[in-house]
Parts: C-alpha cells; structure tokens; sequence
C-alpha cells in the first residue's frame, strides 16, 4: 500500500461508516470517529457490544473469521486499508495487535521477535532491530542474558511484554491491544500500562478493555459502544478521556461507567 | 468501619447518606449563624459563648464527612455525575465549615463588646443574617433538586447582601465620625457585619458547586464586591 500523506497529521486512523457483518448477523453498525496520532485511544463498552470486532476492523485481522465482512472505511494515510488493492499482510504489519493472552511462539525469545523480519525477508540487522524492539517494550534488561532461552518460560507480564516487542519488530505505526492485561496480575498490569504511555511518543496505541479505572488511567481519548435492540455495536460517544469519565454527554455512557448497566 | 458500599444500590445509599449529613451540617451552621446574632443583639453573653463552643461539632462533622467522601473515592473510584456529587459534597462541606466559623467569628465579637452598652439597636445587621441563611438554604435545597435554575438563582441574590453591607458600613462611618468614643464598638459591629456578608459569599460558593454537579461546568458566577 502507498503511504503518500494528506490526511491531517494527527489522524492516525479514520474511521468511516464502518459496519461490520459476521455472515448475516451484523456485529457493528455505522461507526464513524478518528484515532488521534501518538496517543492511546480505549475502546470500552459492555460485552457482546463488538468492540473486539472493531479492533480488528482496524487492521483487517476480522477477515479471518469466515463469514466475515465490512461496509464502509478505514482510512489509514489517506488509503482506505479495505481498498482494492490492498494487501491485508501489509496492513497488519503498519498495524500490529497484541492479544489479550500472551502468545509467544515455541521458540526463543530472540526468535519471537526476529519471527516478523525472517518471514518479510527483512534486510538490516536482525539482532539490532531484536534489540531495538525489546528495548522499546522495556524487556531488554530483563532478557539480555538468556535471549536464547523460550519465550514461553517467562512470566505473564513479561510474555506479554514479548508479544509487544514481536509487533514492534516490523515497525508498525499502530498497535492495536485486545485486553492486554486482563490476564496479567496488578504490578504486570501496571507496567503494561506504563509500556502504553512509553510507547505513543513513537506509536498510536488502540486499546480495548473492560477495566474502566484502565481507561481512565491509561488513555487519552475514550470511545464507548454499546449493543443496540438488534445485538449491534453501535458508537454511543467518543472524545476526552477525561471529559467522559468526569462529564460524559450520553446518559448510556454515565449508566455504563458508573455501573447501573453493563 | 464497615460500610456495605460494594454494589451500585449500596453507593447510591451511601451518597445520599453522606447528603444526609451535610444537610445536618448545614442546619447546624444556619442555626449557628442565627444564635450568634441574636446573641449579639440581645447582648446574651452566654448564648455567644455557646455559639463558640459549639464550633467544635461543626468542625467534627465537617471532618466525617470529608473521609467518607475519600473513602467512597479510594473504595469506589467513582466517575462522570457519582464523581461530580462526591466532589461537590467535600466543597460544600468545607465552604459549611467557614460559615460556621464566622458563627464562631461573631459570637467573639459579642464576647469582646462584654458589657459595654449597645451602640444601637440592630437592624440591618440581623437582615444580613436572615438574607446570608436564606441563600444558603436555597443553595442546599438546589444540591437535593439538582436545580441549575435555583442555584443560579442564590448567586444573583448575594446582590442585596453586598447592599445592605454597605448600609451598614456606611452608617457605622458616620456614628465613628460623630463621636469618636464610638469606635471601638462601631468597629465590633463593622467586623460582624463583615462576617454575614461573607456567609452570603459562601453560600454563592455552594450554589456555584451545586452547578458544577448538575452541569459539569467550574464558573464563578456572581463576583461579590467584597
């Protein structure tokens, strides 16, 4: 895909009349709001309101599912990622995810991240972009010495950490991250959260969770969806993370974040 | 101490409990307010005493309050309008605090007057008084009714108080001016006065959380001129 810029430079994805459909059922309808550059956008909302589905959305990971469609775009750099000609592989390289269970492949730590670069045929220096990527998911001094032991003999916290680092590696602008701590305990939690905040200065962090103090803590702009009658995710409002968990305009906000629905 | 605030009904219990208590807090600084002026005008030495000592319950309600709008904060984490009340109520709570303290403020003044003899019948001074509690009352009755229009309403009134302090400012001048013996207690009365108008002050200061509760929106809303 070309990535000739026009688009404003602090939109780092547009989100337009998105509808997502798995066969006949639809899963989100209408959804239309931008994700601003180098902050962290949550996504909250009840379960079943497809907020996971609209994650996945951003970087065309929902096609997977079979069965699976969308109407209407994402604009990723002026380019709607569900354009013709556009290649779903490369779009989930400039727009990696991180899952809510930490996955680390069956392979050493070095080799979970170096996984992305082998299979592109990256070009530079492995073991630097290796070290550049766990460094920036604030892993390196933890593994510098047994890069060469299993990625999966590590903590929680520290796999999903691993994981980061493994999309970091193929340097995406976007990091999209589905529960990225609902597996972990509270100080792994923290610091994942912490690696968030770290990491916008050179990425757009996406971020859903059922955690709203995590919202709150985390993110600087917040969207919340809620199912409609027909099952539908629908976008009930969107905007500064501290305007909707102090002052939110939709009464189904102020319900669902005070906790008298959902 | 324990307190059933882990579900959505047991918050909202305990936000109107807490409510509860500063309605309590207010009626014991509004009578407070009430006594110290009666006592300053019927000369009732005791009864300013009274008022003095009864600061201290004022103050320890203020203080319970305050922790278990913290503990609702630490236990809860509350947002959006839960939030905006609990912040709203710790406000109140301290704002009632001061107005007791000017209760407190003139009953001294009584003590310090003692036996010396009226300057003159009070007046304008009680009308302060009644104008102050007034608002204070509307301002509280508007945090119950989550009323913008009634709270702006109490900012609009503190108008009439700045008036009547002028009046009274005005007046005493003129006695300190005619006969210098005056002073000293024309100066007591200045100062009492001085307090009522701050009460009625304190009373915009409410109305104005009472409107950032219902609106989300910090504004000054009527400036006073003192």
């Amino acid at each position: 895909m070309t990535t000739e810029t026009q688009a404003p430079t602090h939109v780092a994805l547009s989100i337009r009349n998105l509808s997502a459909y798995y066969s006949r059922f639809r899963a989100l309808k209408d959804v239309t709001f931008d994700i601003p550059r180098n902050k962290v956008t949550a996504l909250i909302g009840p379960s079943g309101c497809g907020k996971s589905t609209l994650l996945r959305c951003f970087n065309r990971m929902n096609e997977l599912v079979p069965g699976a469609r969308v109407e209407g775009g994402v604009m990723f750099n002026t380019e709607n990622i569900y354009g013709p000609n556009v290649d779903p592989t490369v779009v989930r390289y400039r727009i990696g995810m991180v899952f809510q269970k930490p996955n680390p492949f069956p392979k050493s730590i070095f080799e979970n991240v170096a996984f992305g670069l082998r299979i592109n045929g990256y070009r530079g220096d492995v073991a630097e972009q290796v070290e550049r990527s766990l460094r920036s998911a604030a892993l390196w001094d933890d593994v510098k010495d047994r890069l060469h032991d299993s990625g999966q003999a590590m903590s929680g916290g520290q796999q999903q950490r691993l994981c980061i680092a493994r999309a970091l590696a193929v340097e995406p602008e976007i990091i999209l991250m589905d529960e990225p701590a609902s597996a972990l305990d509270p100080i792994a939690t923290l610091e994942i959260e912490t690696l968030m905040r770290d990491l916008i200065q050179e990425y757009t962090v996406v971020v859903v969770t059922h955690n709203m103090q995590q919202a709150a803590r985390v993110s600087d702009e917040t969207a919340f969806l809620n199912m409609d009658e027909d099952r539908a995710g629908y976008l009930v409002e969107h905007g500064d993370t501290t305007q909707i968990f102090t002052n939110p305009k939709h009464e189904r906000t102020e319900a669902y974040i005070t906790g008298r629905f959902g | 101490m324990q307190r059933h605030t882990s579900t959505r009904a047991g918050l909202d219990s305990e936000l109107i409990n807490v409510q509860n208590d500063l309605l309590m807090l207010g009626s014991m600084v509004e009578k407070a307010i009430d006594k110290a002026v009666d006592a300053l005008r019927l000369r009732d030495l005791a009864a300013s005493e009274q008022v003095v000592k009864d600061d201290d319950h004022i103050d320890s309600k203020r203080f319970s309050i305050e922790e278990r709008c913290i503990d609702l904060i630490a236990r809860q984490q509350p947002v959006a309008s839960d939030l905006r009340h609990i912040v709203t109520m710790l406000h109140i709570a301290v704002e009632l605090e001061r107005i007791g303290d000017y209760a407190e403020g003139i009953g001294k003044i009584s003590l310090m007057m003692g036996e010396q003899p009226p300057l003159k019948p009070l007046i304008d001074i009680p009308r302060m008084a009644e104008l102050g509690t007034g608002m204070l009352r509307r301002a509280l009755d508007a945090l119950v009714n989550r009323d913008e229009e009634a709270a702006l309403g109490v900012c609009n009134a503190d108008d009439e108080v700045d008036q009547l302090y002028d009046q009274v400012y005005r007046e005493l001048l003129l006695m300190m001016i005619q006969d210098p013996k005056s002073i000293e207690r024309a100066t007591y009365l200045l100062w009492a006065a001085h307090d009522l108008e701050r009460v009625a002050d304190r009373a915009t200061n409410v109305a104005e959380r009472v409107m950032f509760m219902t609106t989300g929106k910090l504004t000054e809303i009527n400036v006073s001129r003192y």
